[in-house]
């Protein structure tokens, strides 16, 4: 069954790109382009991510991510997290692995999701295209009303999270904290 | 571009920094990505090929076609849901939304459509789950897309 489940998205994926060689050549030709193009960007930015993380794992030590983006560390905290995540590091999929290295040495759910939600949604490059083709007012006011609603959510997901934890993500992060060590 | 010279001149100065004070832990480190990068394969693949599909199949010009023909309410649902969905790479969306904004959709419409885009990512969900978890992923997403419609709302109050 844990099998099957795995290779269920899979085997959608396929039936869908099957559908569109049939139905639509064109767009299955547009997708299978699109593809060969992240295949690209992600081989050449994954790699070094993914060093970059292990390097994070050895050398920083737990109590100094704690310090600075942990349960207390308040305003100085989020405004850590948002530097980090406007910062033009890369895109969404680097940043998942990255948040789940700081949250193993103890950066606070709240800030977490600022960091997520920033690097996401305001990114300085990505700021510079939203004014060029939507204007000034239309970016200032999407930053602040963005950012009011990350600290927010943020907020309720650790107030959450604090009182239904996440049990089966836990326990599997655990066992692989044992195996690695 | 700036990008690869960013993450690449980091990882040079981090390295260089790990070789001189510890082989061992440097050689720990190379080993703790890999692990990662395994574990993330699947996920990392299956977002790939989502992301095609998706793109492959909402073309901009299939976006224009559905959120242009509809007006007011509807038009603004149908925004989020595809922002919501989809991942587009900033150079094609907020040209996209500019010249949507332009042909008439309303500010509400175009605020919906961006800052779903942003804040919401089913296509990168399996791989959010993997790495932190159904519950985060789920609340993240799905307080996210709340919040999107109600900044779209309140930009439509301010700025129209």
């Amino acid at each position: 069954m844990k099998t099957l489940k795995k290779y269920v998205l899979l085997i959608v994926i396929m039936l869908v790109f099957l559908v569109l060689i049939i139905t639509t050549p064109d767009a299955a030709v547009r997708s299978s382009l699109v593809m060969w193009d992240y295949f690209k960007e992600m081989a050449l930015i994954l790699p070094p991510v993914f060093i970059l993380m292990g390097l994070m794992e050895v050398w920083i030590p737990k109590n100094q991510i704690q310090k600075w983006m942990g349960n207390k560390s308040g305003i100085k905290g989020m405004a850590i997290a948002l530097a980090l995540g406007t910062l033009p590091t890369g895109p969404l999929y680097v940043a998942f692995p990255m948040t789940s290295t700081l949250i193993r040495k103890g950066a606070s759910y709240t800030n977490m999701v600022i960091f997520l939600g920033s690097w996401a949604a305001l990114k300085i490059p990505q700021l510079m295209v939203e004014i060029k083709f939507l204007g000034l007012p239309f970016t200032i006011t999407r930053f602040v009303l963005t950012l009011t609603a990350l600290i927010l959510i943020g907020l309720l997901i650790e107030l959450i999270l604090k009182k239904y934890p996440d049990k089966q993500w836990l326990d599997k992060e655990v066992i692989e904290k044992a195996v690695k060590s | 571009m700036t990008t690869l010279i960013t993450i690449y001149s980091l990882l040079g100065i981090g390295l260089v920094a790990s070789l001189i004070k510890s082989k061992e832990k440097t050689v720990k480190a190379f080993k703790i990505a890999w692990k990662a990068f395994l574990k993330s394969a699947p996920s990392l693949i299956a977002m790939l090929t989502i992301v095609g599909l998706t793109l492959g199949i909402l073309t901009p010009q299939t976006i224009t076609r559905l959120v242009g023909v509809e007006a007011g309410f509807t038009a603004t649902i149908l925004a989020s849901i595809i922002g919501a969905i989809t991942l587009i790479p900033s150079l094609i969306a907020f040209p996209l939304a500019g010249s949507l904004l332009r042909s008439g959709a309303t500010i509400t419409t175009i605020s919906a459509f961006v800052t779903t885009l942003v804040m919401v990512g089913v296509v990168t969900a399996p791989l959010e789950i993997k790495e932190l978890g159904k519950r985060f992923t789920l609340l993240r997403n799905g307080l996210g897309f709340i919040a999107a419609l109600i900044i779209a709302a309140i930009m439509g109050v301010i700025l129209t």
